[in-house]
């Protein structure tokens, strides 16, 4: 009988995988070389991927934006050093939570906007300042970040808001009263606009 | 091509590394070495061509940070009493009833090394010889010698 040795092994053992993981979550931190973390979340509007880096929250995503291809930008855009690493964004997971039971109407979290440039970057700065429970036209938020006639452009600079839900893109509507488009999907925009105009 | 997100690399790979890291040391030294490896993987990864063989890099981190074991292990020995056992009871096979551990400890480090990086990983001998040092042939041979008398035990009912 040649059987080998190692078949009876098995392939995997999560339990020594998923204390291994925390260790290394923990070590990497205090070496200094966990550029970015990251957790998933269930809410409302779906799985949520949540992404920091020392300086603050760097990316929110939407399940149907694909979290393996956001986490993949991110490797490529700011630092493969990525881990899953939840403890990080225990504070972000709870405020989201808490917006979403209508127990929060602001985002209290240091932010990382270097995935934002230019003219994009000043409509995000704007979208700071739409109260919760209300809305803004694309023509409102064009002229508040310097450029009237920019209303398309900030069309673009909401589809890619590196932190939706926390820079409330989905409060940006249509001039006429129609709701627009969300990246994470038209139903999830009617979602939270119901939500808080309920709240 | 860029490089993949290191947790991808850690989800892929990681348990692997464990297999090879058990083999090598033992279950109770493993996940330390384990640790220094995916922490020493994750320091150099900016660094890394992505068209790298990513599991060659891995084991070639994990083959030091053994190295690092046994020389700490030996100095031990002689200054410290044996330290009780503390994950083997955790490690699924590698329980002391299995006589895996037994099995390979009783081989030379060379025939250890070889052995799981060919027959736990599939790395080709080539490679082999490039992580643990000398001849192709030399790794082919250490690695069959060493496989040869893991079955002997296994045919004894040393594994069980």
């Amino acid at each position: 009988m040649t059987t080998d040795p190692f078949d009876t092994l098995p392939t995997t053992d999560p339990a020594a995988f998923t204390r291994l993981h925390q260790r290394l979550e923990s070590a990497a931190g205090d070496a200094g070389v966990l550029d970015v973390a990251y957790r998933t979340m269930d809410s409302p509007v779906g799985t949520l991927l949540l992404a920091t880096t020392d300086l603050g929250m760097l990316r929110v995503a939407f399940d149907r934006e694909g979290i393996d291809t956001v986490l993949e930008d991110l490797a490529r855009d700011v630092s493969p050093r990525i881990l899953r690493a939840p403890a990080r964004l225990d504070g972000a997971a709870r405020e989201l939570d808490e917006y979403f039971a209508g127990d929060r109407r602001t985002f209290d979290l240091p932010l990382d906007l270097r995935l934002s440039h230019g003219f994009r970057r000043a409509v995000l700065e704007q979208l700071m300042h739409i109260d919760y429970g209300t809305t803004a036209s694309y023509g409102d938020v064009a002229e508040a970040a310097g450029n009237p006639r920019a209303a398309r452009a900030v069309g673009s600079a909401c589809r890619t808001n590196p932190l939706p839900l926390i820079l409330p893109c989905h409060r940006v509507v249509r001039s006429d009263g129609s709701i627009g488009q969300y990246l994470g999907g038209v139903e999830a925009k009617q979602l939270l606009l119901s939500m808080e105009a309920a709240a | 091509m860029n490089l993949q997100p290191f947790e991808f690399v850690v989800r892929d790979h990681g348990p692997t590394v464990l297999r090879v890291c058990r083999a090598v040391l033992g279950p109770d030294d493993a996940e330390d070495a384990w640790s220094e490896t995916f922490l020493a993987a994750m320091q150099a990864y900016p660094r890394l061509r992505p068209d790298s063989d990513i599991v060659a890099w891995l084991v070639t981190i994990a083959h030091r940070k053994a190295i690092d074991h046994v020389r700490a292990a030996s100095r031990r020995a002689v200054t410290l009493p044996e330290l009780p056992d503390r994950a083997a009871s955790q490690a699924p096979g590698w329980d002391e009833t299995s006589g895996l551990w037994d099995a390979l400890r009783a081989l030379p480090l060379k025939q250890r090394q070889t052995v799981a990086y060919h027959y736990l990983i599939g790395l080709p001998y080539r490679e082999i010889a490039a992580i643990v040092g000398g001849s192709e042939d030399a790794a082919r041979r250490a690695a069959a010698d060493g496989i040869a008398a893991l079955r002997t035990s296994a045919t004894q009912g040393a594994l069980r």
